[in-house]
Protein backbone atom coordinates (compact mmCIF):
# COMPACT_ATOMS: atom_id res chain seq x y z
CA UNK A 1 0.00 0.00 0.00
CA UNK A 2 1.18 3.51 -0.76
CA UNK A 3 1.41 5.90 2.18
CA UNK A 4 0.10 9.44 2.65
CA UNK A 5 2.25 11.45 5.03
CA UNK A 6 1.38 14.94 6.24
CA UNK A 7 4.50 16.89 7.14
CA UNK A 8 4.44 19.22 10.11
CA UNK A 9 7.15 21.88 10.03
CA UNK A 10 7.75 22.90 13.61
CA UNK A 11 9.52 25.81 15.21
CA UNK A 12 9.38 26.81 18.87
CA UNK A 13 6.77 24.13 19.49
CA UNK A 14 4.33 25.41 16.82
CA UNK A 15 3.54 24.15 13.32
CA UNK A 16 4.48 26.33 10.38
CA UNK A 17 4.74 25.83 6.65
CA UNK A 18 7.31 27.60 4.59
CA UNK A 19 7.06 28.57 0.96
CA UNK A 20 10.44 27.87 -0.61
CA UNK A 21 11.61 27.64 3.02
CA UNK A 22 10.82 31.31 3.83
CA UNK A 23 7.55 33.21 4.56
CA UNK A 24 6.42 31.06 7.46
CA UNK A 25 2.77 30.81 8.47
CA UNK A 26 1.51 29.44 11.77
CA UNK A 27 -0.78 26.42 11.47
CA UNK A 28 -1.28 25.24 15.03
CA UNK A 29 -0.24 22.99 17.87
CA UNK A 30 1.77 20.05 16.52
CA UNK A 31 0.45 17.40 18.89
CA UNK A 32 -3.16 18.41 18.35
CA UNK A 33 -2.65 18.49 14.61
CA UNK A 34 -0.88 15.11 14.68
CA UNK A 35 -3.73 13.48 16.63
CA UNK A 36 -6.17 15.02 14.16
CA UNK A 37 -4.26 13.47 11.24
CA UNK A 38 -4.21 10.06 12.96
CA UNK A 39 -8.01 10.16 13.30
CA UNK A 40 -8.34 11.46 9.75
CA UNK A 41 -6.55 8.43 8.29
CA UNK A 42 -2.97 9.61 7.67
CA UNK A 43 -0.59 6.64 7.39
CA UNK A 44 2.41 8.28 9.02
CA UNK A 45 3.54 11.72 10.14
CA UNK A 46 6.74 13.65 9.86
CA UNK A 47 7.79 16.46 12.18
CA UNK A 48 10.55 18.67 10.85
CA UNK A 49 12.12 20.99 13.36
CA UNK A 50 13.11 23.80 11.04
CA UNK A 51 14.85 25.87 13.69
CA UNK A 52 16.76 22.93 15.13
CA UNK A 53 18.68 25.16 17.49
CA UNK A 54 20.28 23.82 20.61
CA UNK A 55 17.73 25.49 22.90
CA UNK A 56 14.92 24.25 20.67
CA UNK A 57 15.96 20.64 21.22
CA UNK A 58 14.25 20.30 24.60
CA UNK A 59 11.03 21.74 23.20
CA UNK A 60 11.10 19.17 20.39
CA UNK A 61 11.77 16.25 22.73
CA UNK A 62 8.87 17.40 24.85
CA UNK A 63 6.65 17.57 21.76
CA UNK A 64 7.75 14.07 20.68
CA UNK A 65 6.91 12.73 24.15
CA UNK A 66 3.48 14.36 24.16
CA UNK A 67 2.84 13.00 20.67
CA UNK A 68 3.38 9.44 21.91
CA UNK A 69 0.39 9.89 24.21
CA UNK A 70 -2.02 10.99 21.52
CA UNK A 71 -0.79 9.55 18.22
CA UNK A 72 -0.95 5.87 17.28
CA UNK A 73 0.54 5.86 13.82
CA UNK A 74 4.28 5.89 13.08
CA UNK A 75 6.01 9.25 13.22
CA UNK A 76 9.38 10.52 12.12
CA UNK A 77 11.29 13.44 13.58
CA UNK A 78 13.90 15.41 11.66
CA UNK A 79 15.85 18.63 11.87
CA UNK A 80 19.26 19.12 13.39
CA UNK A 81 19.84 15.45 14.22
CA UNK A 82 23.58 14.95 14.08
CA UNK A 83 24.72 12.29 16.53
CA UNK A 84 23.84 8.81 17.75
CA UNK A 85 22.85 10.42 21.04
CA UNK A 86 20.36 12.74 19.24
CA UNK A 87 18.84 9.68 17.57
CA UNK A 88 18.65 7.70 20.77
CA UNK A 89 16.93 10.61 22.56
CA UNK A 90 14.29 10.94 19.81
CA UNK A 91 13.55 7.21 19.68
CA UNK A 92 13.36 6.99 23.47
CA UNK A 93 10.96 9.93 23.55
CA UNK A 94 8.66 7.92 21.28
CA UNK A 95 9.61 8.67 17.66
CA UNK A 96 9.55 5.65 15.34
CA UNK A 97 12.11 7.05 12.93
CA UNK A 98 14.47 9.98 12.59
CA UNK A 99 15.32 11.80 9.41
CA UNK A 100 18.88 12.93 8.85
CA UNK A 101 19.94 15.46 6.24
CA UNK A 102 22.98 17.72 6.77
CA UNK A 103 24.71 15.33 9.17
CA UNK A 104 24.57 12.52 6.58
CA UNK A 105 26.60 14.67 4.18
CA UNK A 106 29.06 15.84 6.82
CA UNK A 107 29.50 12.40 8.36
CA UNK A 108 28.16 9.56 6.19
CA UNK A 109 29.48 7.05 8.73
CA UNK A 110 26.69 8.21 11.06
CA UNK A 111 24.16 6.45 8.82
CA UNK A 112 26.07 3.16 9.04
CA UNK A 113 26.48 3.41 12.80
CA UNK A 114 22.88 4.48 13.37
CA UNK A 115 21.38 1.70 11.29
CA UNK A 116 23.63 -0.89 12.93
CA UNK A 117 22.62 0.31 16.38
CA UNK A 118 18.93 1.16 15.97
CA UNK A 119 17.96 -0.76 12.79
CA UNK A 120 17.78 0.63 9.27
CA UNK A 121 13.97 0.82 9.48
CA UNK A 122 14.23 3.88 11.74
CA UNK A 123 16.87 5.75 9.73
CA UNK A 124 15.40 8.02 7.06
CA UNK A 125 17.83 10.06 4.97
CA UNK A 126 16.36 13.36 3.79
CA UNK A 127 17.72 14.66 0.50
CA UNK A 128 17.04 18.23 -0.64
CA UNK A 129 17.80 18.35 -4.37
CA UNK A 130 17.91 21.19 -6.88
CA UNK A 131 18.08 20.82 -10.65
CA UNK A 132 21.37 21.90 -12.26
CA UNK A 133 20.74 20.78 -15.84
CA UNK A 134 18.12 18.46 -17.40
CA UNK A 135 18.47 15.06 -15.75
CA UNK A 136 20.92 16.29 -13.08
CA UNK A 137 20.23 17.34 -9.50
CA UNK A 138 22.51 18.59 -6.75
CA UNK A 139 22.20 17.87 -3.02
CA UNK A 140 21.71 20.93 -0.76
CA UNK A 141 22.14 21.00 3.01
CA UNK A 142 21.49 23.43 5.91
CA UNK A 143 17.77 23.62 5.13
CA UNK A 144 18.42 24.14 1.44
CA UNK A 145 20.92 27.00 1.82
CA UNK A 146 24.20 25.27 1.03
CA UNK A 147 25.03 23.48 -2.24
CA UNK A 148 27.31 20.46 -1.84
CA UNK A 149 28.31 19.56 -5.39
CA UNK A 150 27.01 16.03 -4.73
CA UNK A 151 24.87 14.35 -7.38
CA UNK A 152 21.48 13.52 -5.83
CA UNK A 153 20.98 10.19 -7.60
CA UNK A 154 24.43 8.92 -6.62
CA UNK A 155 23.85 10.20 -3.08
CA UNK A 156 20.61 8.22 -2.73
CA UNK A 157 22.36 4.98 -3.76
CA UNK A 158 25.27 5.75 -1.44
CA UNK A 159 22.92 6.33 1.48
CA UNK A 160 21.18 3.02 0.77
CA UNK A 161 24.55 1.28 0.66
CA UNK A 162 25.53 2.78 4.03
CA UNK A 163 22.32 1.61 5.70
CA UNK A 164 19.51 4.14 5.19
CA UNK A 165 16.08 2.53 5.51
CA UNK A 166 14.22 5.12 3.51
CA UNK A 167 14.82 8.23 1.40
CA UNK A 168 12.77 11.38 1.88
CA UNK A 169 13.30 13.28 -1.35
CA UNK A 170 12.45 16.98 -1.56
CA UNK A 171 12.63 18.93 -4.78
CA UNK A 172 13.91 22.40 -3.84
CA UNK A 173 12.71 23.69 -7.18
CA UNK A 174 9.14 22.61 -6.48
CA UNK A 175 8.87 23.04 -2.71
CA UNK A 176 6.14 25.55 -1.88
CA UNK A 177 5.15 26.10 -5.53
CA UNK A 178 2.04 23.85 -5.63
CA UNK A 179 3.16 22.86 -9.15
CA UNK A 180 3.51 19.16 -8.36
CA UNK A 181 6.41 16.87 -7.49
CA UNK A 182 9.52 16.84 -9.68
CA UNK A 183 8.56 13.60 -11.44
CA UNK A 184 11.81 12.98 -13.36
CA UNK A 185 13.82 13.40 -10.14
CA UNK A 186 11.44 11.21 -8.12
CA UNK A 187 11.30 8.39 -10.64
CA UNK A 188 15.04 8.29 -11.32
CA UNK A 189 15.78 7.98 -7.60
CA UNK A 190 12.95 5.49 -6.97
CA UNK A 191 14.47 3.29 -9.68
CA UNK A 192 18.02 3.74 -8.42
CA UNK A 193 17.34 2.38 -4.91
CA UNK A 194 15.55 -0.62 -3.41
CA UNK A 195 14.50 1.19 -0.24
CA UNK A 196 11.23 3.20 -0.11
CA UNK A 197 11.23 6.75 -1.44
CA UNK A 198 8.98 9.46 -0.01
CA UNK A 199 8.18 12.13 -2.60
CA UNK A 200 8.14 15.67 -1.27
CA UNK A 201 7.92 19.26 -2.45
CA UNK A 202 5.32 20.88 -4.65
CA UNK A 203 1.97 19.18 -4.12
CA UNK A 204 -0.90 21.47 -5.10
CA UNK A 205 -3.67 19.05 -6.03
CA UNK A 206 -4.62 15.38 -5.89
CA UNK A 207 -3.43 14.61 -9.42
CA UNK A 208 0.05 15.58 -8.24
CA UNK A 209 -0.13 12.89 -5.57
CA UNK A 210 -1.35 10.28 -8.09
CA UNK A 211 1.53 11.29 -10.39
CA UNK A 212 4.15 11.04 -7.65
CA UNK A 213 3.02 7.53 -6.70
CA UNK A 214 2.61 6.25 -10.28
CA UNK A 215 4.87 8.02 -12.81
CA UNK A 216 7.19 9.09 -9.97
CA UNK A 217 7.21 5.50 -8.59
CA UNK A 218 7.42 6.78 -5.01
CA UNK A 219 6.23 4.59 -2.14
CA UNK A 220 4.84 7.46 -0.13
CA UNK A 221 3.61 10.98 -0.76
CA UNK A 222 4.40 13.80 1.63
CA UNK A 223 2.40 17.00 1.65
CA UNK A 224 1.90 19.90 4.02
CA UNK A 225 -0.06 22.97 3.01
CA UNK A 226 -2.82 21.22 1.04
CA UNK A 227 -3.66 19.28 4.20
CA UNK A 228 -2.97 21.94 6.83
CA UNK A 229 -5.11 24.54 5.13
CA UNK A 230 -7.87 22.06 4.41
CA UNK A 231 -7.66 22.22 0.62
CA UNK A 232 -8.09 18.43 0.65
CA UNK A 233 -8.85 16.03 3.48
CA UNK A 234 -6.88 12.80 3.94
CA UNK A 235 -10.10 10.84 3.28
CA UNK A 236 -10.83 12.51 -0.04
CA UNK A 237 -7.17 12.16 -1.03
CA UNK A 238 -7.34 8.42 -0.42
CA UNK A 239 -10.68 8.03 -2.19
CA UNK A 240 -9.17 9.81 -5.16
CA UNK A 241 -6.07 7.61 -5.17
CA UNK A 242 -8.15 4.49 -4.82
CA UNK A 243 -10.32 5.57 -7.78
CA UNK A 244 -7.09 5.95 -9.77
CA UNK A 245 -6.00 2.41 -8.85
CA UNK A 246 -3.35 3.45 -6.34
CA UNK A 247 -3.57 0.99 -3.42
CA UNK A 248 -4.05 2.87 -0.13
CA UNK A 249 -5.42 2.17 3.33
CA UNK A 250 -8.97 3.50 3.54
CA UNK B 1 -2.87 -4.71 35.75
CA UNK B 2 -1.20 -5.96 32.58
CA UNK B 3 2.60 -6.44 32.70
CA UNK B 4 4.46 -5.18 29.64
CA UNK B 5 7.81 -6.96 29.68
CA UNK B 6 10.82 -4.66 29.34
CA UNK B 7 13.91 -6.64 28.38
CA UNK B 8 15.89 -3.93 26.65
CA UNK B 9 14.52 -4.54 23.16
CA UNK B 10 13.20 -1.28 21.79
CA UNK B 11 10.95 1.43 23.04
CA UNK B 12 7.88 0.21 24.91
CA UNK B 13 6.39 3.62 25.49
CA UNK B 14 3.90 3.42 22.61
CA UNK B 15 2.54 0.05 23.74
CA UNK B 16 2.03 1.37 27.27
CA UNK B 17 0.43 4.58 25.97
CA UNK B 18 -1.85 2.56 23.69
CA UNK B 19 -3.28 0.62 26.64
CA UNK B 20 -3.51 3.82 28.66
CA UNK B 21 -5.47 5.50 25.85
CA UNK B 22 -7.95 2.61 25.99
CA UNK B 23 -8.32 3.06 29.76
CA UNK B 24 -6.49 -0.19 30.53
CA UNK B 25 -4.07 -0.42 33.43
CA UNK B 26 -0.71 -1.61 32.08
CA UNK B 27 2.79 -1.26 33.45
CA UNK B 28 6.23 -1.65 31.91
CA UNK B 29 8.36 -3.96 34.04
CA UNK B 30 11.53 -6.06 33.97
CA UNK B 31 10.67 -7.90 37.17
CA UNK B 32 9.73 -11.62 36.95
CA UNK B 33 7.74 -11.17 40.16
CA UNK B 34 5.58 -8.42 38.68
CA UNK B 35 5.00 -10.63 35.62
CA UNK B 36 3.99 -13.52 37.93
CA UNK B 37 1.48 -11.32 39.74
CA UNK B 38 -0.06 -9.81 36.60
CA UNK B 39 -3.31 -11.30 35.24
CA UNK B 40 -2.19 -10.52 31.65
CA UNK B 41 1.22 -10.26 30.01
CA UNK B 42 2.51 -8.45 26.91
CA UNK B 43 5.85 -9.26 25.27
CA UNK B 44 6.69 -6.49 22.80
CA UNK B 45 10.07 -5.83 21.25
CA UNK B 46 12.06 -5.03 18.13
CA UNK B 47 15.59 -6.07 17.26
CA UNK B 48 17.68 -9.20 17.02
CA UNK B 49 16.17 -12.55 18.04
CA UNK B 50 19.26 -13.95 19.78
CA UNK B 51 19.88 -10.73 21.77
CA UNK B 52 16.25 -10.83 22.86
CA UNK B 53 16.50 -14.42 24.10
CA UNK B 54 19.71 -13.78 25.97
CA UNK B 55 18.22 -10.65 27.60
CA UNK B 56 15.10 -12.57 28.66
CA UNK B 57 17.30 -15.26 30.20
CA UNK B 58 19.61 -12.81 31.96
CA UNK B 59 16.66 -11.07 33.60
CA UNK B 60 15.01 -14.35 34.63
CA UNK B 61 12.07 -13.51 32.39
CA UNK B 62 12.16 -16.64 30.20
CA UNK B 63 10.79 -18.75 33.03
CA UNK B 64 8.30 -16.03 33.95
CA UNK B 65 6.91 -16.16 30.40
CA UNK B 66 6.56 -19.94 30.60
CA UNK B 67 4.80 -19.69 33.97
CA UNK B 68 2.35 -17.11 32.58
CA UNK B 69 1.55 -19.30 29.56
CA UNK B 70 1.21 -22.43 31.70
CA UNK B 71 -1.27 -20.70 34.00
CA UNK B 72 -3.38 -19.81 30.97
CA UNK B 73 -3.08 -16.05 31.46
CA UNK B 74 -3.90 -13.94 28.40
CA UNK B 75 -0.53 -13.42 26.74
CA UNK B 76 0.20 -11.11 23.81
CA UNK B 77 3.44 -11.13 21.81
CA UNK B 78 3.97 -8.19 19.48
CA UNK B 79 6.39 -8.23 16.51
CA UNK B 80 9.62 -9.76 17.86
CA UNK B 81 7.46 -10.88 20.81
CA UNK B 82 5.46 -13.08 18.41
CA UNK B 83 8.61 -14.53 16.83
CA UNK B 84 10.14 -15.38 20.23
CA UNK B 85 7.15 -17.63 20.98
CA UNK B 86 8.37 -20.10 18.35
CA UNK B 87 11.00 -22.83 18.64
CA UNK B 88 13.81 -21.36 16.58
CA UNK B 89 14.86 -18.59 14.22
CA UNK B 90 17.18 -18.64 11.23
CA UNK B 91 18.39 -15.14 12.18
CA UNK B 92 22.23 -15.37 12.48
CA UNK B 93 22.46 -19.13 11.94
CA UNK B 94 19.98 -20.79 14.24
CA UNK B 95 18.78 -19.37 17.54
CA UNK B 96 16.56 -21.11 20.01
CA UNK B 97 13.29 -19.41 20.97
CA UNK B 98 10.78 -19.83 23.78
CA UNK B 99 9.13 -22.80 22.08
CA UNK B 100 5.60 -21.97 23.23
CA UNK B 101 4.40 -22.58 19.65
CA UNK B 102 5.84 -25.28 17.34
CA UNK B 103 7.47 -23.86 14.24
CA UNK B 104 10.25 -21.53 13.24
CA UNK B 105 11.08 -17.98 12.24
CA UNK B 106 12.32 -17.42 8.69
CA UNK B 107 13.79 -14.54 6.71
CA UNK B 108 11.54 -12.95 4.10
CA UNK B 109 12.69 -14.38 0.76
CA UNK B 110 14.97 -12.45 -1.63
CA UNK B 111 13.24 -10.38 -4.27
CA UNK B 112 10.92 -8.71 -1.74
CA UNK B 113 11.60 -5.29 -0.26
CA UNK B 114 12.94 -6.05 3.22
CA UNK B 115 12.00 -4.97 5.80
CA UNK B 116 8.31 -5.28 4.98
CA UNK B 117 7.45 -1.80 6.20
CA UNK B 118 4.08 -0.11 5.95
CA UNK B 119 0.37 -0.88 6.06
CA UNK B 120 -1.00 -4.21 4.93
CA UNK B 121 -4.25 -6.11 5.30
CA UNK B 122 -4.86 -9.36 7.17
CA UNK B 123 -7.08 -12.33 6.35
CA UNK B 124 -8.69 -14.11 9.29
CA UNK B 125 -8.09 -17.86 8.83
CA UNK B 126 -9.18 -19.17 12.20
CA UNK B 127 -11.61 -17.34 14.50
CA UNK B 128 -9.74 -15.33 17.16
CA UNK B 129 -11.33 -13.22 19.90
CA UNK B 130 -8.93 -10.29 19.27
CA UNK B 131 -9.95 -10.12 15.60
CA UNK B 132 -13.71 -10.56 15.75
CA UNK B 133 -15.87 -8.10 13.77
CA UNK B 134 -13.05 -6.45 11.85
CA UNK B 135 -14.14 -4.21 8.99
CA UNK B 136 -13.35 -5.45 5.50
CA UNK B 137 -9.80 -4.71 4.29
CA UNK B 138 -8.67 -3.69 7.76
CA UNK B 139 -5.00 -2.64 7.48
CA UNK B 140 -2.27 -2.63 10.12
CA UNK B 141 1.29 -1.30 10.35
CA UNK B 142 4.11 -3.80 9.80
CA UNK B 143 7.90 -3.47 10.21
CA UNK B 144 9.75 -6.80 10.00
CA UNK B 145 12.36 -8.76 8.08
CA UNK B 146 11.45 -12.21 9.44
CA UNK B 147 8.15 -14.06 9.63
CA UNK B 148 6.83 -17.06 11.57
CA UNK B 149 6.09 -20.43 10.03
CA UNK B 150 3.92 -22.42 12.46
CA UNK B 151 4.34 -26.19 12.32
CA UNK B 152 0.57 -26.59 12.86
CA UNK B 153 -1.79 -24.81 10.43
CA UNK B 154 -4.37 -24.32 13.19
CA UNK B 155 -1.99 -21.81 14.86
CA UNK B 156 -2.30 -19.38 11.94
CA UNK B 157 -5.17 -17.15 13.04
CA UNK B 158 -4.52 -14.53 10.35
CA UNK B 159 -2.34 -14.37 7.26
CA UNK B 160 -0.99 -11.47 5.21
CA UNK B 161 0.05 -11.32 1.59
CA UNK B 162 3.45 -9.73 0.91
CA UNK B 163 4.60 -11.54 -2.20
CA UNK B 164 4.34 -14.60 0.00
CA UNK B 165 1.42 -15.39 2.28
CA UNK B 166 2.74 -15.45 5.83
CA UNK B 167 1.21 -15.89 9.30
CA UNK B 168 0.58 -12.41 10.68
CA UNK B 169 -1.26 -13.59 13.80
CA UNK B 170 -0.60 -16.86 15.62
CA UNK B 171 -2.93 -17.91 18.42
CA UNK B 172 -3.81 -20.84 20.63
CA UNK B 173 -5.97 -20.76 23.75
CA UNK B 174 -5.03 -17.54 25.54
CA UNK B 175 -1.68 -17.00 23.81
CA UNK B 176 -1.65 -14.52 20.93
CA UNK B 177 1.20 -13.30 18.79
CA UNK B 178 0.87 -10.42 16.33
CA UNK B 179 3.45 -9.59 13.67
CA UNK B 180 2.26 -6.02 13.11
CA UNK B 181 2.21 -3.17 15.62
CA UNK B 182 -1.27 -2.60 17.10
CA UNK B 183 0.11 0.42 18.98
CA UNK B 184 1.01 1.99 15.59
CA UNK B 185 -2.09 0.91 13.69
CA UNK B 186 -4.39 3.78 14.63
CA UNK B 187 -7.95 3.14 15.91
CA UNK B 188 -8.18 -0.48 14.67
CA UNK B 189 -4.88 -1.33 16.35
CA UNK B 190 -5.96 0.22 19.63
CA UNK B 191 -9.16 -1.84 19.41
CA UNK B 192 -7.04 -5.01 19.50
CA UNK B 193 -5.29 -3.79 22.66
CA UNK B 194 -8.72 -3.02 24.11
CA UNK B 195 -9.99 -6.53 23.29
CA UNK B 196 -6.91 -8.04 24.88
CA UNK B 197 -7.58 -5.89 27.96
CA UNK B 198 -11.15 -7.22 27.97
CA UNK B 199 -9.88 -10.83 27.94
CA UNK B 200 -7.59 -10.09 30.88
CA UNK B 201 -10.48 -8.62 32.84
CA UNK B 202 -12.64 -11.70 32.24
CA UNK B 203 -9.96 -14.10 33.45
Amino acid sequence: MKRIIPCLDVTGGRVVKGTNFVNLRDAGDPVELAAFYDRAGADELIFLDITASHEGRKTVLDMVRRTAEEVFIPYTVGGGIGTLEDIRAMLTAGADKVSINTAAVKNPQLITEASARFGSQCIVVAIDARSTEPGKWEVYIHGGRTPTGIDAVWWATEMERLGAGEIMLTSMDRDGTLDGYDIPLTSVISRAVQIPVIASGGVGNLDHIVEGLTAGEADAALAASIFHFGTYSIAETKQYLSKHNVPVRI
Amino acid sequence: MIAIIDYGMGNLRSVAKGFEKMGIDARVTDSPRVVDDAPGVVLPGVGAFSDAMSNLRKLGLEEAVHRAVKKGKPFLGICLGLQLLFESSEEWGTSEGLGVFPGRVRKLPPGLKVPHMGWNTIKVQNPCPLFSDLPENAAFYFVHSYYVEPAEPSLAACTTDYGIEFTSVAARDNVFGIQFHPEKSSALGLRILQKFGGLVEKC
